[in-house]
């Protein structure tokens, strides 16, 4: 129940930040049928949003979007599906299904793929239906600004990114990063600076 | 809405849809052990860390590619304090927006 209070909230976050940032309702929309992956999604609105090209936009959210396939290959064992079936299960290989799979591990495989499919389909589900009721919300309101939308971006990018700050190392990278961007954004093209950020996180992940 | 706008948009959102789920279904498809590197791990522990804090600067203090200080300022700074004081997402979202609309329409 409270990962679904709190779904509906990042859904209806990200509908309303999308169409803040000039895509349709039903752009929107299809970003989270279709992309369902939060991260990514908020990632994409935002580059395009602060006047980066599609392609740059389309590489932040897909650098977010590997772990997706990290976890798929946690689940592929233990799923075990073929086919159509595997379409579904990879399409809702999220943060919060594998997760809860995980979490299922001592009581087996069961209920790891009960807490998986329950999981998945119940996000998607709430995802998207809050996803069209922030779009719709958004749209109704003309100056997003009056109504705060310009600062619930970052707002929620923070809020996702704030867990993962577990250690010294982690916030140092974070405070690291986010100052080069803010040092490139006069001197790159929009979304570059965003995107450079994922290589210094590379070159530090192969060196340490 | 210019031509190239909408173009950007489409491009943008389907091309994100399509890469996410090849992403996904490579994961299912794989070898285990092509992913399962304790480089690539720690690799994946940083990138989002990387680019969701660049994306916090850059969504915080720029329009376009010129660096500016507005209500979002306030937005963050308030969205810190209420994940300082361990609040759930809703209210860090809501109390960032709230403040910022405030220093917006008032000041």
């Amino acid at each position: 129940m409270s990962v679904s209070i709190t779904v509906g909230a990042y859904g209806v976050a990200f509908g309303a930040a999308a169409v803040a940032n000039g895509f349709t309702v039903l752009q929107s929309c299809l970003l989270s049928l279709l992309t369902f992956s939060g991260a990514s999604q908020f990632a994409v609105i935002g580059v395009i949003g602060a006047g980066g090209s599609a392609i740059s936009g389309i590489a932040t959210a897909s650098l977010l979007g590997v772990r997706n396939a990290l976890y798929g290959v946690i689940m592929a064992p233990r799923l075990q599906v073929k086919g159509l079936k595997r379409v579904i299960a990879a399409q809702i290989t999220i943060d919060e299904s594998t997760g809860v799979a995980l979490g299922q591990e001592q009581r087996g495989v069961d209920a790891m793929r009960k807490g998986f499919w329950y999981t998945g389909i119940g996000v998607f589900v709430f995802w998207n239906l809050f996803t069209l009721a922030g779009a719709l919300g958004a749209q109704a309101m003309g100056d997003v600004r009056a109504f705060g939308l310009d600062s619930a971006v970052p707002a929620a990018f923070l809020g996702l990114v704030w867990p993962r700050l577990t250690g010294n190392f982690e916030r140092t990278l974070a405070v690291g990063c986010a100052l080069f961007a803010i040092a490139m954004t006069p001197i790159l093209p929009a979304g570059l600076p965003i995107i450079a950020t994922a290589f210094i996180a590379i070159a530090i992940g192969l060196k340490r | 809405m210019s031509i190239q706008t909408m173009t950007t948009l489409w491009a943008a959102t389907l091309g994100t849809s399509l890469v996410a789920f090849l992403l996904k279904y490579s994961g299912h498809s794989v070898p285990e052990r092509w992913l399962s590197h304790p480089k690539i791990q720690r690799i994946n522990a940083f990138i989002p860390i990387a680019l969701l804090s660049a994306l916090v600067a850059v969504q915080s203090f720029s329009q376009k590619t010129q660096l500016m200080i507005d209500q979002r300022l306030v937005g963050l700074c308030v969205a810190i304090a209420a994940l300082l004081l361990k609040a759930p997402f809703p209210v860090v979202v809501l109390s960032a927006a709230v403040s910022s609309a405030a220093v917006y329409n008032w000041l």
